[in-house]
């Protein structure tokens, strides 16, 4: 077996089976979800002997461009589809198999009451494959056309229920701020098409080295596509769709909107490192992205009693920290990827305990009516506790190795741009930790800590939790057991030298505090917050119903007014500039046809008048016509 | 006689035919103005034949005639199926295609 033979499968098998369910329709609704689990499953499966495969070679031969085919062929234009099979994208397979492999498990008992379970388990896997074809794809544009599936595939699932009309509106929603980002993007490759002539990375990576592109060209590519990466990754100021996509059902939550796709900006960041490096002031702007978003996510996520949109404002803030580390350089590119790896894990998992604790509540997610759950849900109560502990950065769990590592190199001094740089970006990073260890803690407490304040019925019906079965408990644990080990496995199994070929080696900077003393603050951060969360949400009783809170906390509650100024700046003047070009269109546009119209029937009515249907006055009319021809003929020559 | 007076006579000719054609209702009294209006003209065209020395007035005239056999041939034809479906020669009732 060699890589050649095998990465294309990856791409198919997915590809395949969403067809096949597609096209069979109800046909296939008895055995379909077992064949979307097969196809993921066998694609992780491949992923693992690309690995084994990319391991037994040295370090600086584990990158290989496979050709599919010839695409587009005109000229001296030349663009040929193939799949780069590399260390970051080996990665980003087996992080989206693997887990897309345990949500799918997962969803065959969510969905279980679902009539449309096979549809489900279709869009699932035709996300599979486009994500994969995004990470696997060795140009830009290939990149481009899994980027739009990723966004089409998480769409149609944002609006599986779209017959609840705010669902659909939501799902039309992320549509369309990913759309903002995607333009980005387009330009983007324009611009690389225009500077180099070329969309794949080698090119591209070639031309920057070459020295085709000013500065000023590649700040403005770098822009582009931190505008796409926005989009994708919900990004301030593309950030709002994000809140509303929660209202997809929970396994799509878990694998699109926390663990893979958002972090598709992530990626694009690191994978165009080249360009980035090559604009300073594009880089600064991602750093300043990624730390606005951070802290935005951390702030929305204190204030948010639904228990889904909480993790949402969370995952937002998570990939905060990821852009910021994308954006200081080759000295975060691996912490970057290593956050989202272990991120992956403790997110998805998060997700399908929350899915759970719905799945046990009648579809509650409001966290005021949660409490008292641990009794009842031991197996959640764990591991949604381990991906806390994670989340939290708690030595040793997973997110202590990655996240620290990133509000240390945010502390690091960049080789362009002043000191004030580490303190900023790391001072904002460790406050982010903080407020991460807050919110994350809330929700632990709401749910499964302090008193019941279970909703009854109507009628008096009390819910009764119960734990879900094992089809939903087993892929929690896998995901708990990553979120607890993989962090530390991954350190010592030299994650980042793995990534070298790709993100480059960098020598070990220093922070410009000791490591020592910002471990030691960002844990007595995190040891604050969670202490403030207990008092406040395990030890006092917590309201049912919310109260007014603060000015801050309003804000929060509603996003920090995202949705307000978007609809003020965007939503608003749009609806006006259509109006008014509908208007436009109808009066002067339709006016113009409908009024040369109108003259036309008007000259023929009266011209009509003049038919009067006798013979004689037609003759008398011509005899006039002669009379006055000769006249004017022969009055001259008088 | 000066060739003024074919002239004039031409003229008056014409202009009793225009008369008859625009004033009568009676489809053939219309049809005797036509071919009075054609033959004024066809004196004129003789006369000025005569006045210029040439035959050239003349040819013209034999052109005039022939068309007017043939138009008397289905102007009549025309007249007569008129009248059979109608019962009716005025010139006034043929207006079937006024709506």
């Amino acid at each position: 077996m060699d890589v050649n033979s095998l990465a294309p499968l990856l791409v198919a098998v997915p590809l395949a089976s969403a067809a096949v369910l597609l096209l069979l329709g109800r046909r296939s609704d008895r055995w379909g979800h077992w064949l979307g689990l097969l196809a993921s499953t066998a694609a992780f499966v491949v992923g693992a002997l690309l690995l084994v495969e990319l391991l037994g070679r040295p370090a600086d031969q584990r990158s290989v461009d496979v050709h599919l085919f010839d695409w587009i062929s005109a000229g001296r234009f030349d663009l040929s589809a193939g799949l780069l099979v590399d260390p970051l994208s080996l990665t980003f397979v087996l992080l989206v198999t693997f887990v897309g492999s345990l949500i799918h498990l997962y969803s065959v008992a969510y969905m279980a009451h679902d009539a449309a379970r096979r549809r489900f388990f279709a869009y699932l896997n035709l996300f599979v494959a486009a994500m994969l074809l995004l990470v696997l794809a060795d140009s830009y544009l290939l990149l481009f056309v899994g980027w739009e599936g990723v966004g089409l595939a998480s769409y149609l699932l944002i609006g599986f229920w779209n017959h609840r009309t705010p669902y659909a509106v939501a799902a039309k929603k992320a549509f369309v701020a990913n759309r903002v980002g995607d333009l980005g993007l387009l330009i983007a490759l324009m611009l690389m098409l225009a500077t180099f002539g070329a969309v794949d990375f080698a090119s591209v990576s070639a031309g920057i080295d070459g020295g085709l592109a000013s500065t000023a060209t590649l700040t403005a590519m770098g822009l582009l596509l931190l505008l796409a990466a926005c989009g994708k990754s919900a990004q301030f100021p593309l950030q709002s769709w994000l809140g509303d996509a929660m209202a997809g059902p929970t396994p799509v939550s878990a694998l699109i909107h926390a663990a893979t796709m958002v972090t598709a900006g992530v990626y694009l960041i690191v994978r165009s490192a080249p360009v980035f490096e090559g604009a300073p002031t594009a880089q600064l702007v991602v750093t300043i992205v990624g730390a606005i978003t951070l802290v935005f996510g951390a702030i929305v996520g204190c204030a948010k009693d639904d228990i889904k949109k909480a993790l949402a404002a969370s995952t937002m803030s998570q990939i905060g920290y990821m852009v910021l580390a994308a954006g200081l350089g080759p000295v975060g590119y691996a912490f970057a990827i290593f956050h989202l790896v272990t991120h992956g894990f403790f997110k998805a998992g998060m997700f399908l305990g929350a899915g759970s604790v719905m799945h046990g509540m009648d579809d509650q997610t409001d966290m005021r009516r949660f409490g008292a759950l641990r009794r009842y849900m031991v197996v959640t109560w764990v591991t949604l506790g381990l991906g806390w502990l994670a989340i939290l950065g708690i030595p040793p769990f997973s997110g202590f190795w990655s996240k620290d590592k990133i509000i240390e190199s945010a502390f690091v001094v960049p080789e362009v741009g002043g000191e004030w740089r580490a303190w900023l970006f790391g001072a904002v990073a460790l406050i982010g930790a903080g407020i991460t260890a807050f919110y994350m803690s809330r929700l632990f407490f709401m749910t499964f800590h302090g008193k019941k304040r279970w909703t009854r019925d109507a009628d008096g019906h009390e819910p009764h939790p119960h734990e879900s079965p094992a089809l939903m408990t087993i892929p929690m644990i896998v995901l708990a057991v990553g979120s607890a080990g993989l962090g530390f496995v991954l350190q010592a199994g030299g994650f980042t030298t793995w990534l070298e070929p790709v993100t480059g080696h960098v020598e070990h900077h220093e922070p410009v505090l000791p490591v020592l003393v910002i471990q030691v603050v960002t844990l007595l951060a995190v040891v604050v917050g969670l202490a403030l969360a207990w008092r406040q949400y395990a030890s006092l009783p917590v309201p049912e119903t919310a109260p007014e809170g603060s000015a801050l906390t309003r804000a929060a509650r509603v996003d920090l007014y995202q949705d307000a100024v978007n609809d003020a700046v965007l939503v608003e003047p749009g609806r006006h500039l259509t109006r008014s070009l509908v208007y436009g269109d109808r009066t002067a546009v339709d006016g113009a046809f409908t009024g040369l119209g109108r003259l036309t029937v008007g000259i023929g009515e009266l011209v009509r008048r003049v038919q009067t249907g006798y013979a004689r006055q037609y003759a008398a009319t011509m005899l006039l016509g002669l009379v006055v021809l000769a006249a004017v003929v022969l009055v001259p020559r008088i | 006689m000066t060739l003024t007076n074919y002239l004039v006579l031409s003229g008056i000719l014409f202009s009793i035919g225009a008369a008859t054609v625009l004033l009568r209702r009676n489809a053939i009294i219309v049809f005797m103005g036509v071919e009075l209006m054609l033959n004024a003209t066809n004196l004129a065209l003789v006369t000025f034949s005569r006045l210029h020395g040439d035959l050239t007035g003349q040819v013209m005239a034999f052109f005039v005639m022939v068309v007017a056999a043939a138009e008397v041939v289905v102007g009549l034809a025309i007249i007569v199926s008129i009248f059979r479906t109608r019962k009716s020669a005025s010139v006034d009732d043929i207006n079937l295609l006024k709506s």
